[in-house]
């Protein structure tokens, strides 16, 4: 059994809210330079030079990259052999965003009576928190600011079997289609598949989290990522929208077992501004 | 080369004005969102006076992040235009002259557009650093309690946009995919 103190919690969650949204990536910096190289559309090649010089700007640390600075979605890996002491693990995650968000003049971003009145919460809580026990005594605590118009740009089916691979490959292209100039493209497509609803959609997010360009280590999956990554890029759509042949960075496909009826699939789009900051406690 | 233009806009700048031009425009724009419009839309519906004279001014889709002291502004990217699809035809009827977004806009936006001689322009979406440096002065006008969503009134100097849609129906998105697509 291992303490780990809700104040320690409540800090770090602060820290990585204002790292998150003031500090892209280098994974994601790389990328957007090697989209810069690639793009033959001269209003492309102008837009991710203004993506690149934004991300210079940010980083001196006085305004956040995009002024959507998310609503914070956290995951969690706790270790069995933590005991959390000092308060509510949930309590402590909001309050380090609370304190992450004024301390580091981020936007707030999230409002309560979601289909009425939709009143500002004005501290943008609460976050959305998923947990996993996992085995160890450690705390790993990944914060992703998500925006909404990417966020928007979300996807599920309920595919027959039947539909198979192509079924899949046909309809995460038609939706990074249909989605245009919206998601503020160059974008990184999340899908999954396979598993219920909520795992599905969950598989999605969760695949925005890897490095950018890393390929599922099973080589089937990492064929579909690879042949939707083509034709989406062939859409024409371009970085944000104006016409290129860069759309995509990178597809990343999550799988799970699922219902011998089901074959389940999602896609959640993560916009040029792919912000998530990790720490371990 | 991005044309200067300034506000309030003119029917003649916007007929000068066709999509895919960049520009860069100087003087006051309006900003509001979801919230705010929902409001402005109510407010004419009831007869009453919007915060501001709409005639020739245009409108920023925008919610800054909170200004550090001695800023102007946060961050000041664009946000999504179409959820402000149904709020646009009677803006435009009451004299806005364009708007500032990102994203795609409905079919009646588009003839709106070319029905009161008005202009979309796209700024660039998570380029919102470095937008920030063309506001100069920036304050809330109306709607204080919605927070973000409130509506401003913004001093620019050489806000960098470009055309999507233009009063001849023309759009740069269109344009622009079908220049580099390698489907069909």
């Amino acid at each position: 059994m291992r303490e780990i103190d809700c104040q320690d919690i409540t800090d770090t969650v602060a820290r990585l809210c204002i790292e998150a949204n003031y500090y892209l990536g280098e994974d994601v910096l790389n990328a957007l330079r090697g989209a810069r190289e690639k793009e033959v559309s001269p209003v492309g090649q102008a837009v991710l030079d203004q993506i690149l010089q934004n991300a210079e700007i940010s980083n001196r640390g006085e305004l956040p990259l995009c002024q959507d600075t998310g609503l914070t979605v956290v995951f969690l890996e706790l270790g069995q052999d933590v005991h959390v002491v000092g308060g509510d693990l949930n309590e402590a995650i909001n309050g380090g965003v609370r304190q992450g968000y004024r301390e580091g003049y981020l936007r707030k971003s999230v409002v309560d009576k979601p289909f009425s009145a939709r009143v500002n919460t004005k501290d943008n809580t609460p976050a959305v928190i998923h947990t996993d026990i996992v085995p160890g005594d450690k705390l790993k605590i990944t914060v992703v600011p998500k925006g909404g118009g990417s966020e928007n740009m979300s996807y599920l089916k309920m595919f027959s079997p039947a539909a198979g691979r192509q079924g899949i490959i046909d309809w995460v292209v038609e939706c990074v289609d249909k989605s245009g100039a919206n998601p503020c493209p160059p974008v990184i497509v999340g899908v999954g598949i396979g598993g219920t609803i909520d795992q599905t959609t969950l598989m999605a997010k969760k695949a925005l989290l890897r490095p950018v360009g890393r390929p599922n280590p099973d080589p089937e999956v990492a064929e579909m990522e690879a042949e939707i990554l083509e034709r989406v890029n062939e859409l024409g759509i371009g970085p944000q929208g104006l016409g290129g042949r860069v759309t995509a960075l990178a597809v990343h496909a999550e799988t799970f077992p699922c219902h011998i009826a089901s074959m389940p699939a999602a896609v959640n789009i993560q916009c040029h501004s792919a912000r998530h900051k990790e720490a371990v406690l | 080369m991005p044309k200067k233009i300034t506000t309030p806009l003119t029917d003649d700048v916007i007929e000068q004005l066709h999509a895919g031009d960049a520009v860069q425009i100087t003087g006051t724009i309006y900003v509001g969102r979801d919230s705010a419009h929902k409001r402005m839309i109510a407010a004419l519906d009831a007869g009453e006076e919007l915060p501001f004279d709409p005639q020739g001014q245009i409108i920023y889709y925008m919610g800054p992040s909170p200004a550090r002291p001695g800023r102007p502004s946060g961050s000041a990217g664009p946000t999504t235009s179409y959820r402000m699809d149904p709020y646009t035809p009677r803006m435009l009827e009451v004299g806005l002259k364009a708007m500032i977004g990102k994203g795609n806009r409905s079919p009646e936006v588009r003839e709106a557009l070319k029905k009161h001689k008005a202009v979309y322009f796209a700024a660039i979406g998570g380029a919102a650093a470095l937008i920030a440096d063309s506001v100069k002065e920036a304050e809330v006008i109306a709607y204080d309690d919605l927070g973000a969503e409130a509506l401003h009134k913004l001093r620019v100097e050489d806000f960098p946009a470009i055309v999507v849609n233009d009063m001849y129906g023309e759009d740069a998105y269109e344009k622009g995919k079908a220049k580099y697509s390698k489907v069909g």
